[in-house]
């Protein structure tokens, strides 16, 4: 078949071209420059090829941080990811109460980054904050500023209180959309409560939870804003995640060219992750 | 098997509502043990309704529900022994063909070798047997269908299978064949059979006996033919036939029944019936194929303005108005149609009167 061929139709997709080039394209390649040149000012800089890589992969400190990252990120996955797929079984279905627990779930979705760190900050406070005082008041020995497992636990618990409900939301809206006559089918056919979960609800939840999981991956890979305004990334450098690395080094140090190539290999592993998630959680659909 | 009986049965999803509203209005019905029976009726009838109540799926508000004589009301589905099919093919989606027909079985706690011999079984006569190791998912709508059917199928206790529209979703050229398998399916394992739809043709060729619902009640009960020749209700002779029944209003006069001019006699029967009955609400029905239509006068015909033909291929349905009223009549393909006007009789033995809506016997059997 001849079909009729214009090259104008370029130009309509010219300013989506433009825009993610300035939004994506421009910043990134900048950072790939930074990343192979040791620049002292604007004419004086020196090419050094793959040096900063070799170095930021052979640095110990980000190599601990690397590690304590996907620590986290499994950890959030692991208790997020299910504690979600549960409050969203456990929701009323319809309703009033349906409504009001929906609204609760969102609340903190709404809350800020820096008022989460904040609010969990004051809450772990073994003198003014009702967590911290009751761990304490029951004979628990809780310090997050000084203890590097209670930093830890507090920073996870922040996470799950900030972002269950998200996993949650997504859960209940897949459930909300399963037909009555799969559960109908599956109460004929003598179906356990535990196979009309494996076998129905959660086979059907599957392409939520891959959205759930990439974006809880890809968040809680960057996260930032709540253990810095916590802990500030310790004590020590127990709790300094790889986004608060990058930031001393590029920031408070102004090593741009590590920073740089550190940035590039972030990227790269978070890229990387997500591909992999998403390959092994679509690929059963194909057998 | 079992003869399912559905007793002072009626039933409203809104029980608090003045005057309430019934989905099902109070209704005795027995559907018997091994027969193949269609419910058929136009769309929000009701139908639906009381196939989730024979399976379960609802309890009725009023009245009982009877297997063989035991009243089932309080027993959930999974007790009850019955099969559903759904509009919607329901499948295990991540589980294969062969797990998805095992499935009751192992919820029932049957063991490997009489599993592995009745899946077998099953899937040879839905002619499964080929995709048996695939996953449910990827099969096309029709094999979908009979996955969700020989779930039912397989196991021995199942006392009826319900269907649900089960062919909405199928395409055409598969729906005949995959209702020839159901029949077949009925024939082989006798097992009692209610098939839910609004599509006549699919209801007369699966079922022994149909049951046609209108207004949350059975209006009739009978063979497809009974249903056709005789319908004991106006709506019934509407819904049943492409196009449905003529009808034209009548009053009473010295012969019996006059439209206009036209005086209809009437057997002994339906004049000692019109006596009875104080009503004006009379009809007299006819179905479009009983309607002879000449092109010359004579002395039974009367004459009706020919509006347009419809020819259909195999047959043509010519409307014509008679007295103000339309009509419409089945003909052969190689009948000639006069152009304006033409001449139509109505044979009596065709010719049905209702008393408000309700047919009237020609034969009394009493006397």
């Amino acid at each position: 078949m001849n079909k009729p061929h214009s090259n104008k139709a370029w130009f309509l997709v010219l300013p989506v071209f433009i825009l993610v080039a300035f939004s994506a394209i421009v910043p990134l390649m900048t950072v790939v420059n930074y990343s192979l040149q040791d620049i002292f000012d604007v004419s004086t800089r020196y090419f050094v090829g793959t040096e900063w890589y070799r170095e930021i992969l052979n640095d110990s400190r980000l190599q601990d941080s690397l590690v304590r990252q996907f620590i986290f990120s499994g950890s959030v996955l692991l208790i997020e990811i299910p504690l979600g797929i549960g409050v969203a079984l456990m929701m009323p279905k319809s309703g009033k109460w349906s409504v009001i627990s929906l609204l609760v779930l969102a609340l903190p979705l709404l809350v800020p980054l820096n008022v989460v760190g904040t609010i969990w900050q004051i809450f772990g406070r073994a003198d003014i904050g009702l967590f911290g005082w009751a761990l304490n008041a029951i004979g628990i020995d809780y310090n997050y500023a000084a203890n590097p497992i209670d930093a830890w636990l507090t920073v996870l618990l922040m996470d799950v209180w900030h972002w269950t409900s998200l996993v949650a939301l997504l859960s209940f809206s897949g459930l909300r959309a399963i037909p009555d006559a799969y559960y109908q089918a599956a109460s004929i056919d003598r179906a356990s409560a535990w196979a009309v979960f494996r076998y129905i609800q959660l086979p059907k939840l599957k392409s939520v939870l891959l959205i759930g999981v990439l974006l809880r991956f890809m968040d809680s890979f960057m996260i930032y804003t709540e253990p810095f305004v916590l802990t500030g990334g310790g004590p020590g450098n127990s709790t300094t995640f790889l986004s608060q690395a990058l930031t001393k080094m590029a920031v408070g140090q102004f090593d741009i060219g590590p920073a740089g190539a550190f940035s590039i290999i972030y990227f790269l592993i978070i890229l990387l992750v997500s591909w992999l998630f998403y390959t092994a959680m679509t690929h059963s659909d194909n057998k | 098997m079992a003869e399912i009986h559905l007793k002072s049965l009626a039933h409203s999803y809104d029980t608090t509502a003045n005057p309430p509203e019934y989905a099902i209005r109070q209704m005795d019905h027995i559907w018997h043990d091994g027969g193949a029976f269609a419910l058929l009726g136009p769309s929000g009838c009701g139908k639906s309704t009381l196939l989730n109540i024979i399976s379960g799926l609802l309890k009725p508000s009023e009245g009982d529900v009877l297997f063989d004589g035991v009243r089932v009301n309080d027993i959930p589905p999974q007790d009850r022994n019955i099969a559903q099919v759904f509009q919607f093919p329901v499948v295990y989606d991540t589980m294969s063909v062969f797990d998805n027909l095992a499935f009751p079985l192992r919820n029932m706690g049957a063991g490997v070798a009489k599993i592995n011999s009745k899946v077998t079984e099953i899937a040879a006569i839905l002619e499964l047997t080929d995709v048996l190791n695939k996953k449910a998912a990827n099969l096309t709508a029709d094999e979908k269908q009979k996955v969700s059917m020989g779930r039912g199928l397989v196991r021995d206790d199942v006392s009826a299978i319900l269907f649900d529209e089960p062919l909405t979703v199928i395409d055409p050229q598969l729906k005949w064949k995959l209702r020839r398998k159901l029949k077949q399916i009925h024939e082989r394992f006798k097992t009692t059979m209610v098939y839910v739809t609004h599509d006549q043709l699919e209801a007369s060729t699966f079922a022994d006996k149909i049951a046609l619902m209108y207004g949350g009640q059975v209006v009739q009960f009978g063979t497809p033919r009974e249903l056709f020749e005789q319908p004991n209700h106006t709506f019934v002779g509407y819904f049943i036939g492409s196009p449905g029944m003529n009808f034209l209003e009548v009053k009473r006069c010295k012969e019996g029944v006059c439209f206009g001019d036209i005086a209809f006699p009437l057997s002994a029967a339906e004049k000692k019936a019109l006596q009875h009955s104080t009503s004006n609400n009379l009809k007299l029905g006819i179905r479009p194929e009983f309607v002879h239509v000449w092109d010359k006068p004579n002395s039974q015909a009367q004459q009706a303005n020919v509006e347009f033909v419809e020819d259909l291929g195999t047959y043509k349905i010519v409307s014509l108005t008679l007295g103000g009223v339309s009509i419409k009549a089945r003909l052969q393909e190689d009948q000639k149609i006069p152009l304006q006007s033409a001449y139509i009789s109505f044979p009596e033995q065709w010719l049905m009167l209702y008393i408000d809506e309700f047919l009237v016997e020609k034969e009394n059997d009493d006397e």
